[in-house]
C-alpha cells in the first residue's frame, strides 16, 4: 500500500473537481457523499500505510514514493514525490482525521448555504494541499502545498465574498502569507545552492556530515524558512492575519485556522531538525518568537468578547508553545502539543460554530449566557476540550503542554518557562471566561434568538463528540516519566534530530512536581475565571476601570494592525501612487511627450521658412554663396 | 516528404489574406468563419513542428535556405531551435484564439480587420523564423503596419491615434538603430573575411573586438528594450494595451512584447556575447526596477487594462532577468516565462474585453460583486489571476522560480530584491480581483450581466488546459529548451567581459 502514498493527497482533488465543476447540477447529497468520501479514503488509506509501516524491516524505512519529474533544469531537478516516514505519518493521519469528521459536521452546519458545492469544492482543495504539504520529500512540493493552503485559506476566508470585511480577510492572509512564503522562498534557493538537491534527507544528510554547528549558511537558511513559519503558523510579527480570519465558515476556523494549516510552520520545522540542531541561533529566534507570541496573544485573549477570536488568539498562543518547544530542541513536544491542540482546538471551533448555529449567527458573548441546558452535548464537550486545552490531568493537553513546559525549563531558560506558566495561567483564565460567559450564568440572550436556541442535529453532534474522545484520551499515547509508555515518542524519534548537549538526569520527584505545579497554575486560572464571572460579575468592570490603559491596550490588541497599517501599509500605497502619477507621467512619459513638444515646436517655426516665395529662397541661397565665399576667402 | 513547412506557416495566413480580400464585406459572417478556418488549419500545419522537432540538439531545424539578392549576401534563411519553437507555437495557437474573442466585439470594417490580424501572424512568425539580419529586420518592420493599424482604427475613440502613432514612433525610433547595427555587422563581415553577408549563423562566428561590440549591442538592445518594454522605455505600453482592441491587446501582450525578449536571447547575447557580460549589472537593474515599479504603479491602477499593461512591465522584468543570468535556470525559466506570459497576460486581456464587451468600461470602479451574476467567469478569471501571480501548480509558478532560482546563483540581492515582486503581484491581482469580482452588486448595470456564453468557453478553455498543464508538466516544455538553451549558456561561459572601466570603453582607450 505504501507505494500508492500519492493516492491519500490525489482523491481529494478529484472531489475538487467533481463539486467545482458539477457541484451546481448534482443533488446536495450527492456533493455532501463525494466532499466527505474524498476525505475518508485517504484516512483510510492512510491507516493502512500505517499497519504496513509498522511492520516494514528497520534498514526499508523511510519510504520514498517517486511519481514523476516535475521541474528540470541544468542539475536542478524537482520531484514529484512523497516521503513516507513517522513524521509525515502522524501528520497525514492528523489532517486526514481531523479533516473527515470537520466535512461531516459541514454538512450540517453549511446545510442551507447558497454555495454549499462551492465549499466543498475549496475544502477538498484545501485537504489536498495540505496532504502535499505533510507528505512532499523535497522542499519544492512541499512549498507547493505551503501555498495552496494559503490559496484555500484565502479561498475560504472569503467565502461569503459579498461581505467586505470576509474578502478583506482573505486577502489579508493571503499577502500577510506571502511575505512570509518569499523567506520561505529565499531559504530553498540557498538551499539548492548549497547541497544542489531539495531532497530533504539528502540535504539533511549532507548538513550533518559537512556542516559544523552554528554554521552560518545553516543558520540563514533555518532563519528563512522560519520567516516562512511565521506567516503560515501566525507568529510575531505576522501573526495579524489571523484573528481577522475568522470571518470565514466556523468549521474553516477550525481545520484550517486551528488544528492543521497553522501548524504547518511548526511541521516544517520539526522536519527540517537536522538543519535547526546545527543553527543554536536560529533555535533561539524560534523559541524567543514562540514565547513572545505566546504570552502576547494569550494577553489579548483575556479582553475579547466575540467568541472565535478569543479562539483566535488562544491559537496563535498555543502555536507559540510549539515554537517554544521546537527552539529548545524538544521537536517531539512539539508535534506532540500540535496533535492534542488539532483535536481539543478543532473541538472548541466547532462547539463555538454550534453555539453560533444556535444563536442564529451571533458571536458576541455579552450576548450569551447560561446555555448550558439548552446545548447540553455541545456543552459537556465543550467543556471537555476547555479542560484539555487548560492542561488538567488527564486530558490530552496535560500531557503536550506539560511536557513544552517542562522542557523550556530544563532544556532552555527558566524566563521560558516562566512566560509559558503565565500564558498557561491565563489560557486557563480566558478559555474559562469563555465558558461562564456563554454557558453559565445569567442569560443575557436576546429574547428573539432565545426562542429558536436549539442543540445541532446528529450529523453536527457526532463530530463533537469523537473529538472529544480524542481530546480526552489522545494525550496517552505520550505519558511520560514510565519507560516505554511514551509511544509517541519512540515512534517519532527516528525522524526527528536532537541537539547536541550534555545529557542532565533531573530525579522523578522533580518531573513529577513540575506536573503538579503546572496543575496548580491551570488550576488557579479556572478559580480565578470562576470568581470573576460566577461568583462576583461586576468584578470584570472594577477590574477595567482600575487598569484603563492596559485594558484599552489589550483590548486594542496592541494596536498593531494600526502600526501596520502607519507603517508599512499606508507608505507603500502613497508611495505607489507618487510613483504612478509623479515619476511615470511626469517624468519618464513627460520625457516622451516633451521630447515630441519641442519637435512639434522646432517644425512650427522651421515650417515659417517654407515660404513659397521663389524670391526668398533666391535670398537664401545668394547668403550661403556669400557665407561660403567669405569663409574661403577669409582664411 | 520534405515540405518546406517554416515557410508554409509564414505565408499561409497571407493566403487566407488573398483571399478574403476577394470576399465581399457586405458578408461578415462568411468573413469571419473564413479567417477562422484559416487560423486553425495555420494551428494544425503548425502541430508537426513540435512532434517532429528533435529536443537532442541545439541545432537549427526546419532550415530552409534561398539566395534572395546574392550579389548583397541576403537569403531568405529560415529555421528554428528550442528558443523560437515555443514563440511559434504561441502564435499559431493564439490566433485561432484572438478570431474567436473578436467575433462579436468587431462590427465595424470587418474585413479590414481580418486581414490585419492574419498579416500579423505571418509578420509575427517570420521574426520568430528569420536566420537572416536582412529577412528579420523586414519582417520585424511590417509586423507594425497592421499593429498600427489595430490600435489606430479599432482602438478606443478617445485616444486611438495618440496611442498607435506613440507605439509606432516608439518602435520605429529603436529600430532605426538596430538597422545601422546591422550594416555594420554587414561591412565587418566583409573586411574580416571578404564576403557580404547578413546570414545570422555566419556572422555568429565573427569575433567582435569588444570596443565594437559595447556599442552595437547598446544599438540592438535599444530596439529591443523598447519592445520588452524595458524601464524607462515603457510607457508607449499603457498607452497601446489601453487604447488596443481586445484582441490587439492580447497580440500586443502574448506574442509581440516577446519579439524583445526573443530579441536579446537571438541576437544581441550571442553575438555580443563580452558586451552581453558587461551589461548584465546594468540590465538586471533595470529589469528588477521593471518588477518592482510595474508592480507598485499596478496597484494604484483605476482602468484594467492599464493595470495589465503595467503587470507586464513587471512580468517581463523577470523575463529579462532571467535571460541575462546566462544559466541553465534562469534561462529555461525566463523562456517559459515568455510563454507563461503570454498564456496568462492574453487571457486576462481576454477576460477583460468580455466584460468590456458587454459594460464598455474597462474601470473597475464601475464594477464590482460580479462573482453573483457571472460565476464561471469568476472561476475562470480566478484561476487565471492565480496564474499570473505565480501560484505552484500553475504555469507562472515554473518560470519565476527558475528565474529566481538562476539569479540567487548570480546574485542574491537581486534575487531578493526580485522575489519581493512576488508580494507586490499578490497585492496588485487580489485588489483588483476583490474590487471587481467580490462585495455585492452596487451598480445596477452589473446586476444582471450574462454569464460566459459557449463561444467564450470555448476559447479560454484551451488556455486554462496550458495555464494548468505548464505547472503540473512543465518538462513537456522544458524539455523541448532544454539543448538550446544548455547550447547558448555553454556560448555565453565561453565569453567572460573583460575588465575595463565605463569611461575608457566611451572613450575608445581599450586595448
Amino acid at each position: 500500500m505504501i507505494e500508492y502514498v500519492w493516492l491519500v493527497p490525489l482523491v481529494p482533488i478529484l472531489g475538487f473537481l467533481f463539486n467545482g465543476l458539477l457541484g451546481k447540477r448534482v443533488p446536495k447529497w450527492l456533493v455532501s457523499l463525494v466532499g466527505c468520501s474524498v476525505i475518508g479514503i485517504p484516512f483510510l488509506i492512510v491507516i493502512l500505510i500505517f499497519r504496513e509501516y509498522l511492520q516494514l524491516p528497520a534498514d526499508a524505512k523511510p519510504v520514498e514514493v517517486v511519481v514523476y519529474n516535475w521541474i528540470s533544469s541544468g542539475n536542478f531537478n524537482a520531484l514529484a514525490a512523497f516521503l513516507v516516514d513517522p513524521l509525515s505519518l502522524i501528520m497525514m493521519l492528523v489532517v486526514s482525521g481531523v479533516s473527515f469528521i470537520i466535512h461531516i459536521y459541514s454538512v450540517g452546519y453549511m446545510h442551507d448555504d447558497e454555495g454549499y458545492p462551492r465549499y466543498f469544492s475549496y475544502l477538498n482543495l484545501f485537504v489536498f494541499a495540505m496532504l502535499v504539504l505533510v507528505s512532499a520529500n523535497n522542499f519544492l512540493l512541499m512549498f507547493v502545498g505551503w501555498e495552496g493552503v494559503g490559496l484555500c485559506s484565502y479561498l475560504l476566508i472569503g467565502f461569503w465574498y459579498e461581505k467586505q470585511s470576509a474578502s478583506d480577510a482573505g486577502k489579508k492572509a493571503f499577502v500577510v502569507n506571502r511575505i512570509g512564503d518569499f523567506g520561505f522562498l529565499l531559504g530553498i534557493f540557498l538551499i539548492f545552492w548549497t547541497f544542489n538537491t531539495i531532497n530533504f534527507r539528502e540535504v539533511f544528510s549532507i548538513a550533518g556530515t559537512n556542516f559544523e554547528v552554528g554554521s552560518l549558511v545553516i543558520t540563514a537558511i533555518t532563519l528563512l524558512l522560519f520567516v516562512g513559519a511565521t506567516g503560515k503558523s501566525a507568529q510575531l510579527p505576522l501573526y495579524v492575519w489571523l484573528p481577522d480570519a475568522m470571518e470565514g465558515p466556523t468549521p474553516v476556523s477550525a481545520l484550517i485556522h486551528a488544528a492543521t494549516m497553522v501548524t504547518a510552520g511548526v511541521y516544517m520545522v520539526a522536519r527540517c531538525s537536522a538543519l535547526y540542531v546545527l543553527a543554536p541561533v536560529s533555535l533561539t529566534v524560534v523559541a524567543i518568537v514562540g514565547a513572545a507570541t505566546a504570552i502576547l496573544s494569550a494577553s489579548i485573549g483575556l479582553a475579547q468578547n466575540d467568541i472565535k477570536r478569543v479562539l483566535a488568539y488562544s491559537t496563535v498562543s498555543q502555536l507559540g508553545y510549539m515554537f517554544l518547544a521546537c527552539g529548545v530542541g524538544a521537536f517531539v513536544a512539539g508535534i506532540f502539543h500540535l496533535m492534542t491542540h488539532a483535536f481539543f482546538k478543532a473541538l472548541l471551533f466547532l462547539g463555538s460554530g454550534s453555539v453560533i448555529h444556535a444563536m442564529s449567527g451571533e458571536q458576541d458573548m455579552r450576548h450569551m449566557g447560561d446555555l448550558k441546558k439548552h446545548l447540553p452535548i455541545t456543552y459537556w464537550t465543550f467543556i471537555m476540550a476547555t479542560l484539555a486545552i487548560a492542561g488538567i490531568f488527564p486530558f490530552a493537553g496535560f500531557f503536550s503542554k506539560d511536557e513544552i513546559l517542562y522542557k523550556s525549563l530544563v532544556d532552555g531558560h527558566i524566563l521560558y518557562w516562566l512566560i509559558a506558566a503565565a500564558a498557561a495561567f491565563m489560557t486557563a483564565f480566558y478559555m474559562f471566561r469563555l465558558i461562564f460567559m456563554t454557558f453559565h450564568g445569567e442569560s443575557r440572550v436576546d429574547h428573539e434568538v432565545l426562542h429558536h436556541v436549539h442543540e445541532s442535529p446528529p450529523v453536527m453532534t457526532l463530530p463533537l463528540i469523537a473529538l472529544a474522545v480524542l481530546s480526552t484520551i489522545g494525550g496517552f499515547v505520550g505519558i511520560p516519566i514510565i519507560e516505554g509508555a511514551n509511544v509517541f515518542h519512540d515512534f517519532l524519534a527516528p525522524a526527528i534530530a536532537h541537539v547536541h548537549r550534555p545529557e542532565i538526569h533531573y530525579p522523578i520527584s522533580f518531573e513529577v512536581s513540575m506536573m503538579v505545579v503546572s496543575v496548580i497554575i491551570a488550576l488557579l486560572g479556572i478559580n480565578t475565571a470562576y470568581r470573576m464571572y460566577i461568583k462576583r460579575p461586576e468584578l470584570p468592570q472594577i477590574v477595567t476601570e482600575k487598569i484603563p490603559l492596559l485594558y484599552d491596550l489589550i483590548y486594542h490588541k496592541y494596536y498593531v494592525d494600526e502600526l501596520y497599517a502607519a507603517t508599512v501599509v499606508n507608505p507603500i500605497k502613497v508611495g505607489s501612487d507618487f510613483l504612478w502619477k509623479g515619476v511615470d507621467e511626469q517624468v519618464v512619459d513627460g520625457a516622451v511627450n516633451g521630447s515630441a513638444g519641442v519637435i512639434e515646436w522646432l517644425s512650427y517655426h522651421i515650417r515659417k521658412l517654407e515660404t513659397g516665395y521663389v524670391q526668398n529662397y533666391a535670398l537664401a541661397i545668394l547668403i550661403g554663396v556669400f557665407i561660403i565665399a567669405g569663409y574661403y576667402l577669409g582664411r | 516528404m520534405n515540405l518546406p513547412i517554416l515557410s508554409i506557416l509564414i505565408f499561409f495566413p497571407m493566403l487566407g489574406v488573398v483571399l478574403i480580400t476577394m470576399l465581399s464585406r457586405e458578408n461578415q459572417w462568411v468573413i469571419k468563419w473564413t479567417t477562422l478556418v484559416v487560423a486553425v488549419l495555420e494551428f494544425i500545419f503548425s502541430l508537426p513542428i513540435w512532434f517532429r522537432f528533435n529536443s537532442d540538439t541545439a541545432a537549427m531545424q526546419f532550415v530552409e535556405r534561398l539566395n534572395w539578392f546574392p550579389s548583397y549576401g541576403i537569403s531568405y534563411h529560415i529555421g528554428i531551435d528550442g528558443i523560437s519553437l515555443l514563440l511559434v507555437l504561441l502564435t499559431t495557437f493564439l490566433t485561432p484564439i484572438c478570431v474567436m474573442a473578436c467575433w462579436k466585439d468587431i462590427q465595424d470594417k470587418v474585413k479590414e480587420f481580418m486581414i490585419c490580424l492574419l498579416f500579423l501572424e505571418t509578420g509575427m512568425i517570420g521574426v520568430f523564423c528569420a536566420l537572416d539580419l536582412f529577412l528579420f529586420y523586414i519582417f520585424w518592420e511590417v509586423m507594425l503596419i497592421p499593429m498600427y493599424l489595430l490600435i489606430g482604427v479599432w482602438g478606443a475613440p478617445a485616444r486611438r491615434i495618440y496611442a498607435a502613432v506613440k507605439f509606432f514612433l516608439f518602435t520605429m525610433f529603436g529600430s532605426l538603430l538596430m538597422l545601422v547595427a546591422i550594416l555594420v555587422l554587414y561591412f565587418y563581415h566583409h573586411k574580416v573575411t571578404g564576403v557580404y553577408t547578413f546570414d545570422l549563423l555566419k556572422i555568429y562566428g565573427l569575433q567582435i573586438p569588444f570596443q565594437m561590440q559595447f556599442w552595437m549591442f547598446l544599438a540592438f538592445a535599444l530596439a529591443f528594450a523598447i519592445k520588452v518594454p524595458m524601464f524607462p522605455f515603457h510607457t508607449w505600453l499603457p498607452d497601446a494595451h489601453t487604447e488596443a482592441p481586445t484582441v490587439g491587446s492580447v497580440m500586443l501582450a502574448a506574442v509581440l512584447l516577446k519579439m524583445g525578449t526573443y530579441g536579446f536571447i537571438r541576437f544581441n547575447m550571442p553575438l555580443f556575447p563580452e558586451a552581453a557580460w558587461y551589461f548584465v549589472p546594468l540590465f538586471s537593474v533595470l529589469a528588477i526596477i521593471g518588477i518592482i515599479y510595474g508592480a507598485l504603479v499596478c496597484m494604484m491602477q483605476l482602468d484594467l487594462k492599464r493595470l495589465i499593461a503595467f503587470s507586464s512591465v513587471s512580468h517581463l522584468g523577470f523575463v529579462m532577468l532571467g535571460l541575462f543570468t546566462y544559466n541553465m535556470a534562469g534561462v529555461q525559466g525566463g523562456i517559459i516565462q515568455m510563454i507563461n506570459h503570454g498564456l496568462s497576460t492574453g487571457a486576462l486581456f481576454l477576460i477583460v474585453g468580455i466584460i468590456y464587451e458587454r459594460r464598455h468600461t474597462r474601470l473597475i470602479a464601475e464594477f464590482g460583486g460580479l462573482s453573483t451574476p457571472m460565476p464561471i467567469y469568476a472561476a475562470i478569471f480566478m484561476v487565471v489571476a492565480l496564474s499570473s501571480i505565480g501560484l505552484p501548480g500553475l504555469n507562472g509558478f515554473v518560470g519565476e522560480f527558475l528565474i529566481l532560482l538562476g539569479a540567487f546563483k548570480v546574485n542574491k540581492i537581486y534575487a531578493i530584491l526580485a522575489a519581493s515582486g512576488v508580494i507586490f503581484a499578490a497585492c496588485y491581482m487580489l485588489w483588483m480581483f476583490q474590487r471587481v469580482m467580490f462585495g455585492v452588486v452596487t451598480n445596477e448595470k452589473n446586476r444582471n450581466l450574462p454569464d460566459l456564453s459557449m463561444r467564450e468557453i470555448a476559447y479560454l478553455a484551451p488556455l486554462i488546459l496550458f495555464i494548468v498543464w505548464i505547472g503540473v508538466y512543465p518538462n513537456t516544455f522544458l524539455d523541448k529548451t532544454k539543448a538550446s538553451t544548455a547550447n547558448f549558456v555553454a556560448q555565453m561561459e565561453r565569453a567572460k567581459a573583460p575588465k575595463v572601466a565605463l569611461v575608457d570603453v566611451i572613450k575608445g582607450d581599450i586595448r
